[in-house]
């Protein structure tokens, strides 16, 4: 087993070091002149010779990719042009409000999915099946931010219960703790008795899970019908039943079990993609999270911003995918125990 | 932007060579399943209107009536509206709907080409070509696929058609999966072995007889592209990278709108149901595609 | 201690423990109906080992599910019939009294002992659930419980054993835990055991049989077996129905029924064991011609008819009736194979 997890992780450096490659050739293939595009047509000579030598766009290519990857390593990933903050500080300072959202979204789709699959597979056919599964093939054909504008337009605009934007009402000024608004609501609740914080919080909160979620709810809950419609065709289900176990039993507590190892899977997956996903739902919802910051980069042009941040969330993709890999051998005894 | 890509890596299937009759019995399945036979008229609704959209739009998608705009639908004669260029909005609904399909057979298209390509030369010839092609494929699944798409585009420049070729370069590894595992699994048939001793050359093999017996779960995968190539071009549209106004790309269309929400919902929500429908449509099919090649193994 | 008799009359109680009248199970497919029991008439007295036998498809396993309820009822239909348990007709019984005759009085044993387990669960914890959902017994009583079952299979080391998960554990003794699983209770009337060897070596096969037995004259209890292989009939069965299509051809005490098989396809049956007399020294085994109808297209008469030697005008129009030649023997032909046929 140890073997087995060593193994993957040795097996991640290749990786990694292909992502790497590849964002890197992202700017180094670019075509015209970083140092033009990043400075505007009013730069003179100096000001861009200047520029170029900083980004060490005058060495030849190998050799800036030498650089490039050492950077990496000692978790330098450059300035940004616009701020001219260390992006490695922005990105950090963003990470929270962006995880944030997708642990919540994840959440949502995961509790409701398992539980609209379970639904649909045990009355399969019934009105509960067919809604949950035109439901499904209906959320993975919307486009998410515009999703998110609808759910704008009806709940903020329409019927004014949810703001239309932001982390928190903006006139409740504190400290962050976590960072983690909910979770600093929670403290601020049972510290000072003050419920705002985290009513607030909550509210900003709901219509971006709803929005972001949604996709990951429609797969997951398509996934769970389907893993659960094979594990009662199991002979191991009849021997439950054979035995006298109470259906609610049989279902629950035998069935789902083997039924949720793909899902699991699929719930991991679906929070790297919403990690890496997010940038339009934040952007329309005003989230200062990573996606934002990308979104925004990219407009002003921004390019080492833009290759920073999809490195860092790169990252973050391929090491979940991978934990995702070794929890599933953890969870399935036949793969934990061979 | 990705919907399918879970399911996809999860459901990879393979299929027993074509008999005579598949394909008959095939489309005869089809037409029993109702909700692919729904998915397939919204499509040829959509092909239709995308192909003689001058026909269909009652107006110039790019004429702007400034006197006119904002108008709510079915206000002064135009039964979609406009948006705050006094432009049609049904006529720019149409016309996206060319540039959609154009979206979808290109985008596919790529992938579908190169895809197979790799999946076949990995299959067929195994070792290290194998090796080395399944190499990249995982390091570009490494990648989240909306980030691949949009540091492809930042590599060749922000335009509808670099958006294209980067979608298609995104979702070239599924197809080479599929092919990959189909051809694995066909190489060794007696059919394939016949035609080798009878002397056909490598490439005749791959392509005139091992290719054809991919096709079904190459097709599943095809249909399901074109609407995920829908949604990621609206989505790279909305970042700036991909279609550029005043093309009347839909997701471009939301974008350029979001701003009018409080004032005129109707140019947010509309394009934004066409998208729905027209992907919802390939979806249907798609799936209803997929369950009359799997399941046709079980019962 | 471990002993070698595989009959056991003295343990033959005369009391009916199930009774089967007119059992017709349908299944109702998208391609038509499929009658996949007609008409059965069966009993078995307690502590007595009825052997069923048949090729695939005669509706042997049908039987089976019937008695237990396990039939998928979304096709399949229990369009008429009667299940006699101990007097109570179980057709009739609301669920949840059935729940509690399964794996408690009733219990049922599979063929296949790799898929019938629950694969994410220890062996020993799906032993205890039985105790749990039966005698409500506390999670380490029952485990305890489990283990001590686990013994009495003749599973070593029971107690670490019982922590293994099915994967971990052999085709036969992965069986074991499931004969395990069908004795948790404190008085089992009737153990269905379903092919319960056919998917195991012929080694491991003698040992289950042996196994079954013993603890079946134990604990006292009945054994239904279901099975297509006559050789395993002659080592444990008191009494043999023979099934062919859904109907039942002939029912016999075991020793009568292998001297003097009266339907053809019983005949038929015995001949084609590797063992029978007729096949010593053959170069090859003789079989039946032809194979089993297609159960959708089955017309009247008896399904039989198309491979039979001995075929009569009236066997292709009408089921022929039950002729009775003594307490013990029943079958249902129009042109019985005469007494003489003794294939031993």
């Amino acid at each position: 087993m140890l073997k087995f997890i060593l193994k993957r992780l040795v097996l991640l450096i290749p990786t990694l070091l292909g992502v790497v490659t590849l964002v890197f050739f992202m700017i180094a293939l670019a075509p015209g002149d970083p140092a033009r595009v990043m400075l505007g047509e009013r730069a003179n000579a100096e000001q861009l010779a200047q520029l170029r030598s900083e980004l060490g766009l005058d060495q030849p290519l190998s050799k800036q990719y030498l650089l490039y990857i050492s950077r990496i390593i000692r978790g330098d990933l450059g300035k940004s042009i616009v701020t001219q903050q260390k992006i490695i500080d922005e990105l950090s300072d963003r990470l929270p409000a962006t995880i944030e959202l997708a642990i919540t979204a994840t959440i949502f789709a995961s509790i409701l999915g398992i539980v609209l699959g379970v639904t649909a597979a045990r009355r399969r056919n019934s009105w509960v099946d067919y809604s949950t599964m035109t439901g499904s093939l209906v959320g993975v054909s919307m486009p998410v931010f515009w999703l998110a504008l609808v759910l704008i337009m009806i709940f903020s605009i329409g019927f004014d219960l949810l703001p239309t934007g932001g982390r928190m009402d903006v006139r409740l000024y504190f400290k962050p703790i976590t960072n983690y608004y909910l979770i600093d609501g929670i403290i601020m609740w049972f510290r000072e008795g003050n419920s705002d914080y985290f009513i607030s919080a909550l509210k900003h909160i709901i219509l971006p899970t709803v929005a972001l979620g949604t996709i990951p709810l429609a797969i997951i809950a398509r996934t769970t019908r389907s893993s659960m419609l094979e594990v009662l065709k199991q002979d191991y289900v009849k021997t439950a039943r054979a035995a006298g176990v109470p259906e609610g039993k049989v279902v629950f507590r035998y069935a789902l079990r083997n039924a949720l190892l793909p899902v699991v899977t699929v719930i991991g997956i679906q929070f790297g993609m919403l990690l890496s996903g997010a940038i339009l739902t934040e952007t329309i919802f005003a989230w200062p999270g990573i996606g934002k910051w990308i979104y925004h980069s990219i407009g002003a042009r921004d390019f080492p911003a833009v290759q920073g941040g999809i490195l860092f969330i790169s990252f973050f993709f391929v090491i979940i995918n991978l934990v995702v890999d070794l929890l599933y051998s953890v969870i399935n005894p036949r793969i934990r125990l061979k | 932007m990705s919907n399918n890509q879970t399911n996809n890596i999860i459901e990879e299937e393979l299929i027993p060579p074509a008999e005579p009759g598949f394909w008959k019995e095939s489309w005869y399945q089809l037409t029993r399943n109702r909700a692919a036979m729904a998915g397939l008229i919204v499509i040829a609704i959509f092909a239709l209107l995308a192909v003689f959209a001058p026909l269909a739009a009652p107006k110039d998608p790019l004429e702007q009536t400034i006197s006119a705009r904002m108008t709510a639908p079915f206000t002064d004669g135009y039964i979609l509206g406009t948006d705050d260029l006094g432009r049609d909005l049904l006529s720019r609904i149409i016309y996206g709907g060319r540039i959609s399909l154009i979206i979808g057979i290109v985008s596919v298209g790529i992938s579908l080409v190169t895809g197979t390509i790799l999946g076949m030369a990995a299959g067929y010839f195994g070792g290290w070509v194998d090796r080395i092609i399944m190499r990249i494929i995982d390091i570009m699944l490494a990648f989240p696929y909306i980030l691949l798409t949009i540091v492809i585009v930042a590599i060749l420049g922000p335009s509808l058609m670099n958006a294209m070729i980067a979608i298609g370069i995104s979702q070239m590894p599924r197809y080479a999966r599929v092919i990959r595992a189909s051809v694995i699994a066909e190489r060794e048939q007696d059919y394939v072995l016949a035609e080798r001793s009878l002397g056909t050359n490598n490439v005749e093999l791959m392509f005139r007889t091992i290719l054809p017996n991919t096709l079904a779960p190459t097709m599943v995968q095809a249909t399901l592209g074109v609407g995920e190539a829908i949604l990621s071009s609206a989505g790279l549209s909305f970042l700036g990278l991909g279609a550029q106004p005043p093309t009347p790309e839909w997701g471009l269309m939301i974008a350029s709108s979001k701003q009018f929400i409080t004032s005129a919902w109707w140019i947010v929500t509309l394009p934004g149901l066409a998208i729905l429908v027209t992907v919802l449509g390939f979806n249907l099919l798609g799936d209803g595609l997929r369950d009359i090649l799997d399941p046709r193994l079980r019962d | 201690m471990i002993e070698t008799t595989t009959k056991n009359e003295a343990a033959v109680r005369q009391e009916e423990l199930l009774g089967i009248d007119n059992l017709n199970v349908s299944f109702h497919t998208r391609r038509g109906v499929v009658k996949a029991v007609r008409n059965l008439r069966l009993n078995i007295k307690e502590g007595e080992t009825l052997a069923l036998v048949g090729e695939s498809g005669c509706g042997k396993s049908v039987t089976a599910h019937a008695i237990t309820r396990l039939v998928p009822m979304p096709p399949g239909v229990i369009e008429s019939g009667i299940i006699r348990f101990r007097g109570t007709d179980l057709l009739k019984l609301p669920d949840k009294e059935m729940r509690a005759l399964r794996g408690s009085k009733i219990s049922m044993i599979f063929q296949e002992p790799m898929t019938s387990l629950n694969p994410v669960f220890t062996v020993g914890s799906q032993i205890a659930e039985v105790f749990i959902t039966h005698e409500k017994l506390g999670k380490k009583e029952a485990f305890a419980k489990a283990v001590e079952l686990l013994d009495l299979v003749k599973i070593p080391d029971p107690g670490k054993r019982a922590l293994s998960y099915p994967h971990q554990l052999s085709g036969g003794m992965r069986q074991r835990v499931m004969i395990a699983m069908s004795l948790a209770s404190p008085e089992p009337g009737l153990m269905i055991a379903d092919e319960p060897t056919t998917a195991l070596d012929v080694t491991i096969q003698a040992q289950i049989l042996q196994l079954l037995t013993e603890l079946k004259a134990r604990v006292g209890m009945a054994l239904l077996l279901i099975t297509h292989d006559m050789g395993v009939v002659a080592e444990t069965a008191d009494r043999v129905a023979v099934m062919y299509a859904g109907h039942k051809v002939e029912e016999a005490a075991v020793e009568e029924l292998f001297a003097n098989p009266r339907h053809p396809y019983t005949l038929g049956l015995l001949k084609c064991q590797p063992s029978a007399p007729s096949n010593r020294g053959a170069n090859r085994l003789s079989s039946i011609e032809g194979s089993v109808p297609d159960l959708l297209t089955l017309k009247e008469g008896c399904p039989f008819a198309n491979r039979c030697e001995n075929v009569k005008k009236e066997c292709l129009s009408s089921f022929p009736e039950i002729t009775r030649i003594s307490e013990n023997h029943e079958f249902s032909c129009h042109n019985p194979v005469t007494g003489s046929g003794d294939p031993r």
